[in-house]
């Protein structure tokens, strides 16, 4: 049997569940200083004056810096708009770091961020984009002379559609504020000694990190060495570049001591990059069978307070991907980047995917509405068909690869009784002892697998390849060396299944090595759904080449022709003759003997190392339904069932893929009935701890119900498409569309997420929309 | 989420408790199952100098059924009072209420005495206290007094325990047989009541409300309306009556108001 697609549990777990992980705080060499940060109290402030004198005097304090302490340069990022890696003269949120301080203990540096104290001038602030975008409204950058600081308009709005479409009708939507919440928090350790540098790092692309930081310091990439550790979580906010990966190694040289910071989560909620925080314009044109003719999507991406690179790129996916599994024969896109004196926001989970699943799945629903026709009929008039990929979509970016978005949707109503649900709907309304009955549909297709040449560069990265090394060892075991930089997929997992598909070594003989610099080919890192589509293939690649080679010292050996012999069961022999056989530890051993070997080949050449290249992005789909339950008299509403039909293309691990689309889910979830991001007016962040920012947790989640289809992925020789965003950019629209379809007997069409109580409530007073 | 330094003072007696809070005044706090002081002193809300440990005072840990009342010492853990025979028969509304406090770890650390002393509105066991009109023990440097639950919430976070004294001892009377109901209105398992109300039926009725104030009240209209025999609806519809409920992002007033009817009613209905 095949051992990729079997459900194979994963090699992590052991050292994780028995407490033997290693998370960059556990690290903790002779000498280790603590860093800390003195953070804004304000959202928009000139710095008048920083008086570190008392903090100074704290005991166990060893120094404190500002800005014009250490006279840094800014933090690598969208050029003309870099971050300071330490406030210079103004701050931009609640939460921007203003000066640094190192302790010999993590308490001794708070209590030292405590004494240090900062006169502000306040500013007015503008936390949304309708106030940073006002006439008159205070600018972030008074240089710049806008709030706005990238906008695209579009080159033709087909208003001659919109004209003459028998119906239209516009939508706003907002995408709210989230943040990831990783369980780890951001986490460096940094130890600049003679030999060089090394920083431990909770993060996502620990190359990318050691280059920024090598040219950002001016000191050979050699001597740099960044190591990510066990990372716990990241969901795209460890991609991106935060002060303290910078400033730890400036104090560490400094100091001539290790320096580490290991963040709290009060810091981390206003300091971790934020997702989502879009707000959209979508006008859709149809005819009477529910047929779109055009649909226009203006896009306003809120940017906080600092423009992050990737930030930037989130209503470029959104516009690329805005018209979903759909043939839509016009499409017209706008979009624009406004700072607000908020938290920057950058990539989180599906990035810049779920706004524009949440549009354009929300637009099918409000033709159902108009037309009072079923949602899975607007969908079916209006799918891609089967046979059409790949399919170019109005976006150059976005080319499908392949999908079976219908086939998708027939095996979701295959798992679910939706004319049940349907009854039980009509007959729960009337009922005063049930609550109402809401069965909202999502079919969503994601853009993955970012590896098409020039894919991740745009976003600051040094290619969109990935590596792979694999390295047999004499014993004949093998050990992956990747670029990828797994923090919870599972990917050691996976990718120990498909080198020992190929390559017929055992898979309790295969390990993974990943995350340093020292030891690990040239990497770029784990984002984007790319890791098995990208890497993966890398791993099949590098193991296909290595077993003709191994066959060649087979052959060799055995006095056969190397397209003769076969590899089984941890052995190398000649076809039809298995009594003709060399153990795959054999092989390995004289692959390293130059006597064993065929006079072609040098000792040590089964080693291989690609950077493994994709020809497109792959695009994972599906179809989801929500069924969920809301008390007349309350508003609550709770998840009755969440069916799950995922397409990602070949599988390597069914358990890996379930497990990413549950997590995928809770955060969909999570986005759409509970957690918000908020400011007050000034600009103070009012859901900073987890008393106030809801994110669920097991008990409040349902049960999920999954089906599967798969459409290969034409792209790579596994099939396979990515599937670690699936979840959370499919989810959002299937939950509000739930609860929309759960009140349109009132006439409701629209409720914002977070869908609380309290705005379900409002609406059942017939108070709103 | 770091603490101020702060000295650590173990008590093992409720005597040598007394004789560290006449040592350090205002300087000292007392810790209990710490779980609300110590996420206060996390985020530096709360900076005593001196910590008070009572978690060890054994002898304020007991549930005893004194005749007509039951008395319950200050430092018994939520998940005792919750799983009490001697409470599910005779105050079965407290023992229900203790189900509802946070998660298992919560509950199996957090102190009925912490959680009454830390006075906040937005707790269950508040509500369950007034609602059954218990009295509450009071120890300080002159010995014991009482105070009724009605006169023990005096502020946002305040209570009727001055700096030098310790609550040791919640005696409530025997409601045995009689209806009462509980209800708690959260999104999340594990969080507090946006709204809650504990309902105890008998001769006096109580009607204790959850996050409703700026303490822990009682709904005095409706408790009226349910000595005098009036309709769960008639009851419900003055859940809100005389209070005024805060407005913050887990819900604005007006909603709470509303909650307030439909859980009272579902108390009574239940
Ligand atoms: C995650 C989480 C969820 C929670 N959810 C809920 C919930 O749903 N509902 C709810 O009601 N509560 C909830 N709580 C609070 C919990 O019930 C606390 O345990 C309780 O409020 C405090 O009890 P404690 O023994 O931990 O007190 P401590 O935290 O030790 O003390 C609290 C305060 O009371 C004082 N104090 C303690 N004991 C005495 C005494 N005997 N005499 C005088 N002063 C004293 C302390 O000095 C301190 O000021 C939650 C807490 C957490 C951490």
């Amino acid at each position: 049997m095949s051992i990729v697609g079997a459900k194979v549990i994963r090699k992590e777990d052991p050292n994780l569940l028995t407490g033997r992980g290693q998370f960059v705080d556990d690290i903790q060499p002779i000498g280790t200083t603590h860093m800390a940060f003195v953070r804004s109290t304000e959202a928009h402030a000139l710095i008048r004056n920083i008086d570190v004198t008392a903090a100074l005097e704290c005991e166990g304090v060893v120094g404190v810096w500002t800005a014009a302490d250490l006279n840094l340069p800014a933090l690598p990022g969208v050029p003309g708009l870099e971050r300071p890696a330490l406030a210079t003269g103004k701050v931009r949120f609640v939460g921007e770091a203003i000066a640094v301080v190192v302790a010999e203990s993590k308490y001794a540096a708070a209590d030292g961020t405590e004494l240090v104290i900062v006169d502000y001038e306040t500013l007015e602030a503008v936390t949304s984009i309708d106030e940073a975008t006002a006439d008159n409204a205070p600018l972030l950058y008074e240089e710049l002379g806008s709030n706005t600081v990238a906008e695209v308009t579009t080159a033709d709005d087909h208003q001659a559609i919109f004209d003459g479409a028998p119906h239209t009708e516009t939508i706003k939507l907002v995408n709210n504020r989230c943040t990831a919440a990783p369980i780890e928090t951001n986490a460096c350790l940094a130890d600049y000694g003679p030999a060089g540098l090394t920083v431990w790092a909770s993060f996502q692309a620990p190359h990318h990190l050691r280059n920024r930081i090598s040219a950002w310091l001016g000191i050979p990439q050699d001597q740099c060495r960044v190591i990510t550790p066990d990372v716990g979580g990241g969901f795209g906010q460890k991609i991106n570049f935060t002060p303290e990966f910078f400033v730890a190694p400036v104090l560490s040289k400094i100091l001539n001591r290790p320096v580490k910071y290991s963040q709290t989560r009060s810091e981390a909620m206003t300091s971790m990059y934020h997702g989502r925080a879009q707000e959209q314009e979508v006008d859709i044109a149809f005819d009477d069978n529910g047929k779109i003719l055009a649909l226009r999507v203006f896009a306003s991406q809120d940017m906080g307070g600092y423009a992050d690179g990737t930030g930037m790129g989130m209503p470029v996916l959104t516009t690329a991907m805005s018209a979903g599994c759909y043939v839509i024969p016009n499409v017209s896109i706008a979009w624009r980047n406004v700072l607000t004196n908020t938290t920057p926001i950058a990539a989180y989970r599906g990035a810049g995917r779920p706004e524009a699943t949440y549009l354009i799945e929300r637009a099918m629903d409000h033709i159902s509405y108009k037309l009072d026709m079923d949602p899975t009929e607007v969908r079916r008039q209006n799918y891609i068909p089967k046979d059409s990929f790949p399919y170019q979509t109005h976006s150059e970016l976005a080319v499908y690869d392949s999908g079976n978005f219908e086939g998708a949707l027939d095996e979701l109503l295959n798992i679910m009784d939706y004319e049940g649900l349907k009854e039980e709907q009509n007959a729960n309304r009337t009922n005063p002892e049930k609550p109402l009955l809401g069965i909202g549909f999502s079919s969503w297709l994601e853009i993955a697998g970012f590896g098409p040449p020039g894919s991740l560069e745009g976003f600051g990265h040094l290619g969109s390849w990935e590596s792979v090394q694999i390295r047999i060892q004499p014993d004949g075991s093998a050990i992956i060396y990747t670029g990828a930089s797994p923090h919870g997929q599972g990917t050691v997992t996976t990718f120990a299944q498909i080198a020992s598909e190929y390559l017929g070594i055992d898979f309790d003989k295969i390990s993974v090595r990943h995350g340093d610099t020292a030891t690990i080919p040239q990497g770029i890192g784990t984002m984007g759904s790319r890791q098995v589509a990208v890497g993966g293939e890398g791993v099949k690649n590098a193991s296909l080449k290595i077993v003709e080679n191994a066959k060649s010292i087979a052959a060799h050996k055995l006095e056969a022709n190397p397209e003769d012999i076969e590899v089984t069961d941890g052995n190398l022999f000649v076809k039809g003759t298995p009594s003709k056989s060399l153990s795959w530890a054999e092989v390995a051993t004289f692959s390293f003997q130059r006597l064993e070997l065929p006079e072609d080949m040098d000792p040590g050449s089964l080693d291989t190392t690609i950077l493994q290249e994709v020809p497109n992005f792959s695009f994972p789909s599906g179809a989801y339904a929500c069924v969920i339950e809301i008390d007349k008299q309350t508003g609550d509403a709770r998840i009755r069932d969440m069916y799950l039909v995922d397409d990602c293309g070949t599988v390597i691990n069914p358990l890996l893929a379930e497990g990413q689309v549950h997590g995928g889910v809770a955060q969909g979830i999570a986005q759409a009935l509970f957690e918000e991001f908020t400011y007050d007016e000034n600009g103070q962040p009012t859901t900073a701890t987890f008393i106030d920012y809801l994110m669920p947790g097991a008990p409040d989640l349902p049960s999920y119900k999954s089906g599967r289809i798969n459409t290969p992925n034409p792209n790579n020789s596994l099939g396979a498409k990515g599937i670690g965003e699936s979840g959370s950019v499919g989810t959002p629209p299937a939950v509000i569309n739930a609860v929309v379809d759960a009140v349109r007997h009132l006439g409701v069409t629209h409720i914002d997420m977070p869908a609380t109580p309290q705005k379900i409530w409002e609406v059942l007073q017939g108070g709103s929309k | 989420m770091i603490p101020a330094k702060f000295d650590y003072k173990p008590a093992q007696s409720k005597e040598e408790a007394l004789s560290l809070l006449a040592e350090y005044g205002d300087d000292a706090k007392l810790l209990a199952g710490g779980h609300s002081l110590l996420p206060l002193m996390k985020l530096r809300l709360a900076t005593p100098e001196v910590v008070v440990d009572i978690g060890s005072v054994d002898d304020l840990s007991y549930i005893t059924d004194k005749g007509d009342v039951i008395a319950i010492g200050a430092l018994t853990k939520h998940r005792q009072v919750e799983q009490s025979d001697i409470l599910k028969e005779h105050v079965p509304l407290l023992a229900h209420s203790a189900s509802h406090v946070g998660d298992p770890q919560v509950r199996n650390r957090g102190t009925i005495g912490g959680s009454l002393c830390h006075g906040d509105p937005a707790s269950d066991l508040p509500a369950a206290i007034l609602a059954t009109r218990a009295t509450l023990v009071i120890s300080g440097p002159s010995g014991d007094r009482t105070v009724t639950s009605d006169d023990f919430f005096t502020d946002f976070w305040e209570t009727e325990v001055k700096e030098d004294e310790l609550l040791t001892e919640i005696l409530i009377p025997k409601c045995t047989g009689e209806k009462w109901g509980f209800q708690k209105f959260n999104r999340r398992a594990q969080d507090w009541a946006i709204v809650g109300c504990a309902v105890q039926g008998g001769d006096n009725p109580g009607i204790g409300m959850v996050n409703m104030g700026s303490t822990p009240v009682r709904a005095a209209e409706a408790e009226n309306a349910l000595r005098s025999g009036s309709s769960s609806e008639e009851v419900a519809e003055l859940a809100d009556s005389g209070l005024t409920p805060p407005t913050d992002i887990h819900g604005n007033e007006s909603y709470r108001r509303h909650l307030a009817k439909i859980l009272v009613q579902r108390a009574l209905d239940n």
